[in-house]
C-alpha cells in the first residue's frame, strides 16, 4: 500500500467535495494500492493538522457546526512548509486581482517539494508560465483539470488520451452562468435582465454577476486553454473579451427562426483568444442547454472531439480534483 | 415586429460553404419531391428553395426541377451519387457566383443608426451582397435586433465583407453576433 500525504487549503464548497470524494472512494483507493491520508486542512480561521491522518468525517462536521475545520493558529504558508507531505491541493476561492491567496500557496508548495492540484484559476490566469516553470524547475507535478470546465476533463483528454494530436482549435461554453440566462432568456423570451434575477434567486448567479456575464470568468479559462494546451504565455489582456449583456429576446428569437441557438463562446483559433455571443447551429455539438459546459476540441488524427458536462458544483469538481490527485498519486 | 424582404433566398447556416443550383429530372409520380430532398438534408444543405418547371415537361416525361441549396464544400460529388441512387436524374448543376454565406445578428439602434447605409457599405463592394434580412423592433427607446445573411463571390471575399461589417458596427454601436468559427469540419 502507497501512502500519499495531501494538505489542503480552502475548505469551501470545493474542499469540502474533495474530502466527501475521498471518503466515498476510500474503498476504491485502497484496491488501487493507495493509502490517501489529509494530514492537514487550512481555512480562512485557522489549520487542523494531523500527521496521522485527519478524521474528514470529523472535520466536515466542525466545518458545518462551527463554520471552521481550524483548531489551531497555524496558516497555510506554515503547513505548506513545515508539514510533512506530498501533495498540496489548493482550493482557495478564484481571486483574479491578484490570485491570491492561492499564487504565494502555489509557489510556497513548489519550493517547498510539494506536487500541486488545484481548482483555482486566478493564479493560473495571472501567472501561468511561472507557476509551471517553478514545478518544473523542482521535478514536481502541477494538475489543473477543476480550474477550467468544473468536472469536464478538458486538458486531461487533450493531453493524455489526445496526445500526438496538434490541436487546431477548441471552442466552448465554460461558464454555465451565461449558458443558463441565455437559454432561459431563449426558451421563455424573458429579457436578460429579468433571468439575471432568477439566476441570482436560484444561486446560479452571484450578487454582483459581472464576472461571469461579462465574459470575464470565461477569458480567465481561456486564458488557461490557451497557455496549457497551445503553450501561448497569453494573459488575460490577450483575450478579446464581449459579455451577453446587450442580447435581446429579440435576437435569440431571430436566431431561432434561422435555426441557431446564441451561446457564450470561448474560441481558441489561429493564435486569437476570444470570448463572445456566437451563432451555434442548433444541431452542432455546442448547442448544449442549462448550466451545462462544454467544449469541443478539433484535433489533425482525430478530428472533432466534444465533451460536455458540469461545469460547477461541489463534487462535480471534486471529481476532477480528485483525479488529478490519483495522477500523481500514481506517477510517485 | 418581424418584416423580412419577399426575397427567394432564405437564410442559410453555413460558413465555409457554397451554393449550388441543381436542376433534377423527376418523375411524374407522388413521392418523388421527396425522394430528391432527403439526401440534400441528409448532408445538412440548406434548401433555399424549390422549383417545379412543369412546362417544361422533357422528351423522356420526366419534369424538370431546379433546387438552389447551400452546402458545405467537398460533400457534393457523395451528393450527386446519393441521388442518382435513389432514382433521380441529375441534369445540371451550377455552383452560383456568390458561393459563400454568412449569417449574422445585429443589436442595438439599427434602425436609427441607418440600415441603409450599413447593407450599402456591403452591397458597394462588388463582392458581397446583403441577402436576407429580418428585423425585430420591441419598442422606440429599446435596441433593436436584426438576422442579416450575406453572400459573397468566394471565402476571402466573405471574411473582408465580414471585417467591414464589423467596422461599421463598432462605429455604429452596435453588437455583432458571427457564427463560430469552427463551424466546419477541419476548416
Amino acid at each position: 500500500m502507497k501512502t500519499i500525504r495531501l494538505s489542503i487549503a480552502g475548505f469551501g464548497a470545493v474542499g469540502q467535495g474533495v474530502a466527501h470524494a475521498v471518503l466515498l472512494k476510500n474503498d476504491y483507493l485502497n484496491k488501487q494500492g493507495l493509502d490517501l491520508r489529509v494530514v492537514g486542512i487550512a481555512d480562512s480561521k485557522g489549520c487542523e493538522i494531523d500527521p496521522s491522518g485527519i478524521d474528514l468525517e470529523e472535520a466536515l462536521m466542525r466545518k458545518e457546526q462551527e463554520g471552521t475545520v481550524a483548531r489551531g493558529n497555524g496558516t497555510a504558508q506554515e503547513m505548506i512548509r513545515d508539514l510533512d507531505h506530498e501533495i498540496f491541493v489548493d482550493l482557495t476561492p478564484t481571486n483574479i486581482e491578484n490570485g491570491e491567496p492561492g499564487l504565494s500557496n502555489m509557489f510556497s508548495a513548489f519550493e517547498s517539494g510539494r506536487h500541486v492540484v488545484t481548482s483555482n484559476k486566478g493564479p493560473l490566469a495571472l501567472r501561468f508560465t511561472d507557476l509551471k516553470e517553478a514545478s518544473e524547475d523542482n521535478g514536481l507535478f502541477f494538475r489543473y483539470e477543476a480550474t477550467v470546465g468544473g468536472a469536464v476533463p478538458i486538458f486531461n483528454l487533450v493531453h493524455e488520451a489526445l496526445g500526438g494530436n496538434t490541436v487546431v482549435g477548441i471552442e466552448g461554453i465554460l461558464n454555465g452562468t451565461c449558458n443558463y440566462i441565455l437559454t432561459r432568456m431563449e426558451d421563455e423570451r424573458l429579457p436578460y435582465e429579468h433571468v439575471l434575477k432568477e439566476a441570482q434567486e436560484l444561486g446560479i448567479a452571484e450578487a454582483d454577476p459581472t464576472y461571469d456575464v461579462e465574459g470575464i470568468d470565461s477569458a480567465c479559462k481561456l486564458v488557461i486553454i490557451a497557455n496549457s494546451i497551445f503553450g501561448m504565455k497569453a494573459i488575460y489582456r490577450d483575450v478579446n473579451v464581449t459579455g451577453i449583456k446587450k442580447i435581446t429576446p429579440e435576437a435569440l428569437e431571430l436566431a431561432d427562426k434561422n435555426n441557431y441557438v446564441v451561446k457564450l463562446i470561448c474560441e481558441a483559433v489561429n493564435g486569437r483568444l476570444t470570448v463572445a455571443p456566437r451563432l451555434v447551429p442548433k444541431r452542432h455539438p455546442l448547442a448544449v442547454g442549462g448550466t451545462l459546459n462544454v467544449a469541443s476540441i478539433l484535433t489533425d488524427l482525430a478530428g472533432r472531439i466534444t465533451i460536455s458536462g458540469k461545469g460547477a458544483g461541489s463534487i462535480e469538481t471534486a471529481s476532477s480534483v480528485l483525479s488529478d490527485i490519483l495522477y500523481v498519486a500514481r506517477n510517485l | 415586429m418581424f418584416c423580412s424582404p419577399n426575397k427567394l433566398i432564405t437564410p442559410l447556416c453555413i460558413v465555409g460553404g457554397m451554393i449550388v443550383s441543381m436542376t433534377l429530372e423527376l418523375k411524374d409520380i407522388p413521392g418523388q419531391l421527396v425522394l430528391a430532398l432527403a439526401p440534400i438534408s441528409e448532408m445538412h444543405g440548406n434548401i433555399m428553395s424549390v422549383v417545379h418547371h412543369r412546362d417544361e415537361r422533357t422528351p423522356r416525361g420526366t419534369i424538370p426541377v431546379q433546387v438552389m441549396f447551400g452546402i458545405e464544400q467537398g460533400v457534393l460529388d457523395e451528393l450527386i451519387e446519393r441521388l442518382e441512387a435513389s432514382g433521380v436524374r441529375v441534369a445540371r448543376v451550377g455552383e452560383e457566383r456568390l458561393r459563400a454565406a454568412v449569417s449574422v445578428i445585429l443589436i442595438g439602434h439599427i434602425v436609427h443608426s441607418d440600415i441603409g447605409d450599413t447593407i450599402d457599405k456591403i452591397d458597394s463592394t462588388g463582392f458581397a451582397e446583403v441577402v436576407d434580412l429580418s428585423l425585430s423592433m420591441p419598442g422606440i427607446e429599446q435596441p433593436s435586433s436584426a438576422y442579416l445573411v450575406i453572400n459573397a463571390v468566394g471565402e476571402k471575399e466573405l471574411t473582408n465583407a465580414l471585417d467591414i461589417l464589423r467596422d461599421v458596427a463598432h462605429k455604429k454601436d452596435l453588437l455583432v453576433i458571427e457564427p463560430i468559427r469552427l463551424n466546419s469540419e477541419g476548416k
